[in-house]
Order: structure tokens, then C-alpha cells, then sequence
């Protein structure tokens, strides 16, 4: 018995020290003001350094301190969250369709496209290929993707902005290769979703089963993404621009339901329009997303192919987010007609 | 029975069974470690000081402490019940216990969103009283009661058939009310495998991840636990730090570990063993 309760002791000892060593976390300075922004995958090194920047803003122009809790997560997934009842400020998402969701569950007001400049998208962005070094496989464009025995790595765009992206560019490049044949354009993306090795739910889980853990030859990426890749794995990557592509336009909204409720909308107003400083445009540069404000964008042309031919999603090939989601998207849409077949 | 291991077929198995272990148990836990130290201690402890990290453990340690708790009494009043007396549909609650061993922690997860979400049938009565459940901390707390509910309940109901009731009838007819029989003869009888179902729970309430991941929402520092953590810090390119908190779960996990058998040992040495 007496071993018996040293043990007891020596448990309550271990635990009493775990509850202890937690104490001091408790203690920190609670910020005055609170910002949740529910964003999508590739965003997390963007808004770790934006958030620093906006917090010193924030001090400096209201003396109030703030603080932003981040999650991070496919877009669509991350907008079925808010849609749940995931209480955020702000959204920042992949696409526009997304934040329409939340829209029409009733928590943002219509109209909130026109809010902020540039159709609410602080930073653009587009879809490259990353390929391993050396380009082993000579994945030049769009048609190479489906030979034999290429392997592709691309997110779900049932979930992932970043993969819809991807869907609408190689569909755009179809497009016109087959001068607006549907059915070769069909066939053709059926093929490159055959050569999937795997479908993650988000665009950060694909590049990670990417490089990480070696699948694929080819990751169809987000230009952000790819970039940060090549950053974070010096010389293993390069970064493939195929000959068309497709402007990406991320947008941001205030969740106007939340924000009322919370009193937060100065701050949430004020975290949004500061995305379109120059300080906030050049963050957005150095993280790899292509500033929407020219000026900005040329400091970075060194590192952004400006000229890539983009096709953008309300292209008559496309007619915007609302047609693309119910014609490709949703249940039984092409997506799954081809996926599936 | 048992046998030397002469033979030539307990050899094998006990080769196959020793090699499976290496690579499919040692190697990944010393891969964790070797990872997490690979940048030296000073990163490890970084890793393991970070603030995110500290409000991670500690929203672990209380859902955690929650689902010990809770379950720990409905367990006792549950194996209590369907042991001592007889009602309707005691086979069914029997049966009922077991529904968060068989229910993928997806689903439960996606069940409590159903439930208590905005488009949940609960929803207007939590707004009416202001009260966050999913995408906050009672959510992380309630997703973890509902995935480690049937451990207490499942190690003490064979305790307490084993044992039949004799001892308390008896003890009745002596005219001991409810609490003293409880406190002098139930419960001695059943405080190993108590403790022992705890530290099960304990176990699975600090890994629990799917069921977890649904209702967090990820919002960091707030409804991030431990091995919600582990992933997002993996998919900043974090590695060492992703390994560095995978190691304190590991660490823990081997605490558990040692704290059940030295129960289980205490058991067998007690009473011939009634824990499986």
C-alpha cells in the first residue's frame, strides 16, 4: 500500500506542476479588442505578418490595443464554419462564391463586393505548376499534365478554393485548345483528374503531400503557395507558369451579423482597409500575393511574371462565380460527372 | 498454460510480433523525438513555451479534466444501475453506452454542429441566453465526454457482476442506507478498476482529434487543442515545433501508460484481478 501511495504523490505531483506551469498563460494581459478572422488555406504567413503590422497601426491611430485570432482551413470548409455559427469578424477567403454562401445564410449583407476596392480583393493571385527540380518529367503547359505516367497533386474543389482555381484554369486552357469544344474540354480535364494521385481538402494539406512526403510529379498550385514552397525547400522545386492561367481573386468581407453583435465593426473596417495600405499591399507582396494596388505590384516584378496571360471567372467562358459553382461545383455539376465517370 | 519458448514456431511469432512492434510502434515514437530535438533543446523549449502552445495544453488539460469528471459519475451511476437493478430497457441503455465506440468521431463532431450550431434545432434557446457551445470551449469539452463515455461504465459493469450482490443485500437487511453500502463494500470493490477506467479516459480524451477538429472551428489560442495544434504548426512548415508538442502528447502518453500497469499490477496483487 505504501508504494501505492507514493505513486498517488507522485501523480498529483505531475499534475498539480502541469495545472502550475499553465497559470502564467492565463495571466497575460488580455488585449482590449478582439478580431476573428476566419481565412482559407495559403493565407497563414500572410496574416502572421499583417496582423503584427495592423496591431502596431492599430496602437498608433486609436492607442486601443487588438489583437486577431486566426484559423486557417479549405474555403469552403472554413465558410461552412461561419455559416455554423463560427464567430468571425471577418472572412478573408479563396473565392467570392464562398463568402456569397455566408451571404445568402443570411450573416453578410448583399452588396458586399463593392465595399472594398477592387472587388474586395486586397491581393490577386493565379495557378502555376510546381515541379521537382530539374523538371524531370517536362511539364511545359497545360497538355502535358495528362500524359502516362504523370502524377498530379491538386486539393478537392468540393472543399478548396484553391483547387477550383485549378479546375478553371485547366478548363480556361482546354477552352481554347479545342477552340470551345466541350467535349474535348471535358475529356481533357476527366483525364487530368484521373492522373489525381491524391485529393486533400485543402490547398496547405496538398502541398504538404506534395512536398513533404514526396507524391506527384506536379502540384497545381496557388502562385503563393508554390512560392513559399520554393522558399521553404530551397532547390528541390521550380515553379512552372503555364502559357494561360487564371486571375485569382480572394476576397475579403466583414460578417456584418458578428461584428453588430460584437461592436467590432470600426475595427473590423478599419483591419480590412488596412490590407490596402501600402504597407499592407507590400506584406502581401513579400508573402508572395500580387498586390492589387499597381504601384505596389511593380516593386515586386522582379518576382511576378506580370505578363502571364490570366483569363478571369466572369470570362464569357465561365460567367461568374454563381453559374461556375451550380453548373460545375455543386452536386451532380460536371465536377462530379467527370470525377465520377 | 504456458510454455518455454523452444519451439520453433513460438520463436517466429515472437520474432514477428517483437519486429512489428519496432516499426510500427518504437520507430515512429523515436522519430517524434529525433525530430523534435533535431534543432537542440533551446528550439525544443521554445516550441514547448510558446503561448499558442501553453493555451493549447491548457484547453486540452480541461476538456481532459471534464470528461474524467463527468464521466466518472454517469459511468459509476450507469454500471450502478444496469448492474443492481432490473427496469425496462436496461439492455438497450446497456447497448446505448457503446454508441461512441462504434460512431466514427467525424460524425459525432459533425452531430453536436447539427445540434448546437447556428442552423441547429438548439440554436434559438443558446442565442436567447447568450451561450457559445460549438466553435468554443464546451464544445471541445462536450466532443470529448461524448467519445471517452463508455470507458468507465464498460470496466466497472463486469466488476460489479462479478461480484453479485449478495454483500449488499446483506448489508441492507442490517439496515446500512444507500451512501454507507456504496462506501463500505461497493466501492473498495471497485476502485481499481476505477481508477483504471480513468486513466483510459484520460489517455483517449488527451489524443482525441476528429470528433475534436469538427467543432474547433481552429481558432488559435481559443478552441486549438493539443493535437489540433500539432497539425496546424505541421502545416506551417513548423516541423520541429509540430514534433516538439507531438513529443509532450507522447510524453504523456507514456506517464499513462506506466500509471496503468503499475494499477493493473496493484489490482491482480488486491483481489485475483476482475479487470480484463
Amino acid at each position: 500500500m505504501k508504494s501505492l501511495s507514493r505513486f498517488f504523490s507522485f501523480f498529483l505531483a505531475l499534475a498539480t506542476f502541469f495545472a502550475a506551469s499553465l497559470f502564467p498563460a492565463t495571466f497575460v494581459p488580455a488585449a482590449e479588442l478582439e478580431l476573428t478572422n476566419v481565412s482559407y488555406d495559403p493565407t497563414r504567413e500572410l496574416y502572421e505578418s499583417f496582423n503584427k503590422a495592423f496591431q502596431k497601426h492599430y496602437k498608433a491611430k486609436t492607442g486601443k490595443n487588438i489583437s486577431v485570432v486566426q484559423s486557417h482551413g479549405g474555403s469552403s470548409k472554413q465558410a461552412r464554419a461561419v455559416i455554423e455559427g463560427n464567430a468571425a469578424d471577418v472572412v478573408t477567403l479563396a473565392l467570392a462564391y464562398d463568402i456569397t454562401a455566408i451571404e445568402k445564410a443570411g450573416l453578410i449583407k448583399a452588396g458586399w463586393q463593392k465595399s472594398f476596392p477592387n472587388n474586395s480583393s486586397p491581393y490577386t493571385s493565379t495557378i502555376v505548376f510546381l515541379v521537382r527540380k530539374g523538371n524531370p518529367k517536362n511539364l511545359k503547359d497545360w497538355g502535358d499534365l495528362i500524359r502516362d505516367g504523370v502524377g498530379i497533386i491538386t486539393p478537392n474543389p468540393k472543399t478548396s478554393g484553391g483547387a477550383r482555381w485549378n479546375y478553371l484554369a485547366a478548363w480556361a486552357w482546354a477552352h481554347r485548345q479545342y477552340k470551345g469544344d466541350e467535349k474535348a474540354v471535358k475529356d481533357f480535364i476527366a483525364k487530368l483528374f484521373k492522373r489525381v494521385l491524391v485529393l486533400d481538402t485543402g490547398a496547405r494539406g496538398s502541398t504538404n503531400t506534395f512536398v513533404q512526403n514526396g507524391q506527384g510529379d506536379v502540384l497545381l498550385a496557388w502562385e503563393n503557395e508554390a512560392y513559399l514552397a520554393l522558399k521553404e525547400q530551397k532547390g528541390k522545386f521550380e515553379i512552372v507558369t503555364p502559357g494561360l492561367s487564371i486571375l485569382a481573386e480572394p476576397p475579403v468581407a466583414i460578417v456584418d451579423s458578428v461584428v453588430d453583435k460584437r461592436g467590432s465593426r470600426e475595427a473590423a473596417t478599419e483591419y480590412l482597409h488596412y490590407l490596402y495600405s501600402d504597407e499592407g499591399q507590400r506584406i502581401a507582396g513579400q508573402n508572395f500575393y500580387r498586390p492589387s494596388n499597381p504601384v505596389i505590384a511593380k516593386e515586386f516584378g522582379d518576382r511576378f511574371d506580370l505578363k502571364v496571360n490570366l483569363v478571369t471567372v466572369d470570362d464569357p467562358i465561365f460567367g461568374g462565380w454563381n453559374k461556375v459553382q451550380s453548373v460545375h461545383f455543386n452536386d451532380g455539376g460536371v465536377f462530379d460527372q467527370i470525377y465520377t465517370r | 498454460m504456458r510454455t518455454k519458448a523452444n519451439t520453433w514456431t513460438a520463436r517466429a511469432l515472437i520474432g514477428a510480433s517483437v519486429l512489428f512492434i519496432l516499426v510500427m510502434l518504437a520507430l515512429p515514437l523515436a522519430m517524434i523525438l529525433s525530430e523534435a530535438l533535431h534543432a537542440g533543446w533551446s528550439a525544443y523549449w521554445k516550441a514547448i513555451s510558446d503561448s499558442y502552445t501553453l493555451k493549447a495544453a491548457h484547453l486540452t488539460l480541461t476538456a481532459t479534466a471534464a470528461a474524467v469528471v463527468l464521466n466518472a459519475v454517469f459511468g459509476l451511476a450507469a454500471a450502478w444501475a444496469i448492474t443492481r437493478f432490473e427496469f425496462p430497457g436496461k439492455r438497450l441503455l446497456t447497448t446505448i453506452i457503446d454508441i461512441p465506440f462504434a460512431v466514427s468521431p467525424v460524425i459525432a463532431g459533425l452531430v453536436f454542429i447539427l445540434t448546437f450550431g447556428r442552423l441547429g434545432w438548439m440554436n434559438p434557446i443558446l442565442t436567447a441566453y447568450d451561450i457559445k457551445i460549438v466553435f468554443a470551449t464546451p464544445g471541445i469539452v462536450i466532443a470529448t465526454v461524448f467519445i471517452t463515455f463508455p470507458f468507465v461504465a464498460r470496466e466497472i459493469i463486469p466488476v460489479l457482476e462479478a461480484r453479485g450482490n449478495d454483500e449488499e443485500q446483506a448489508a441492507a437487511l442490517m439496515g446500512a442506507g444507500f451512501f454507507t453500502i456504496f462506501r463500505k463494500i461497493t466501492f473498495p470493490h471497485i476502485r481499481w478498476a476505477l481508477l483504471y477506467s480513468v486513466i483510459l479516459c484520460t489517455a483517449r480524451a488527451m489524443g482525441e482529434f476528429g470528433a475534436v477538429s469538427v467543432v474547433s472551428g481552429h481558432l488559435r489560442g481559443k478552441t486549438n487543442t493539443l493535437p489540433l495544434h500539432v497539425e496546424i504548426l505541421y502545416n506551417e512548415y513548423q516541423f520541429t515545433a509540430a514534433f516538439a508538442v507531438a513529443s509532450l502528447l507522447a510524453a504523456a502518453a507514456i506517464v499513462i501508460l506506466v500509471a496503468r500497469n503499475i494499477v493493473e499490477y496493484m489490482v491482480k496483487k488486491e483481489d485475483g484481478g476482475h479487470v480484463r
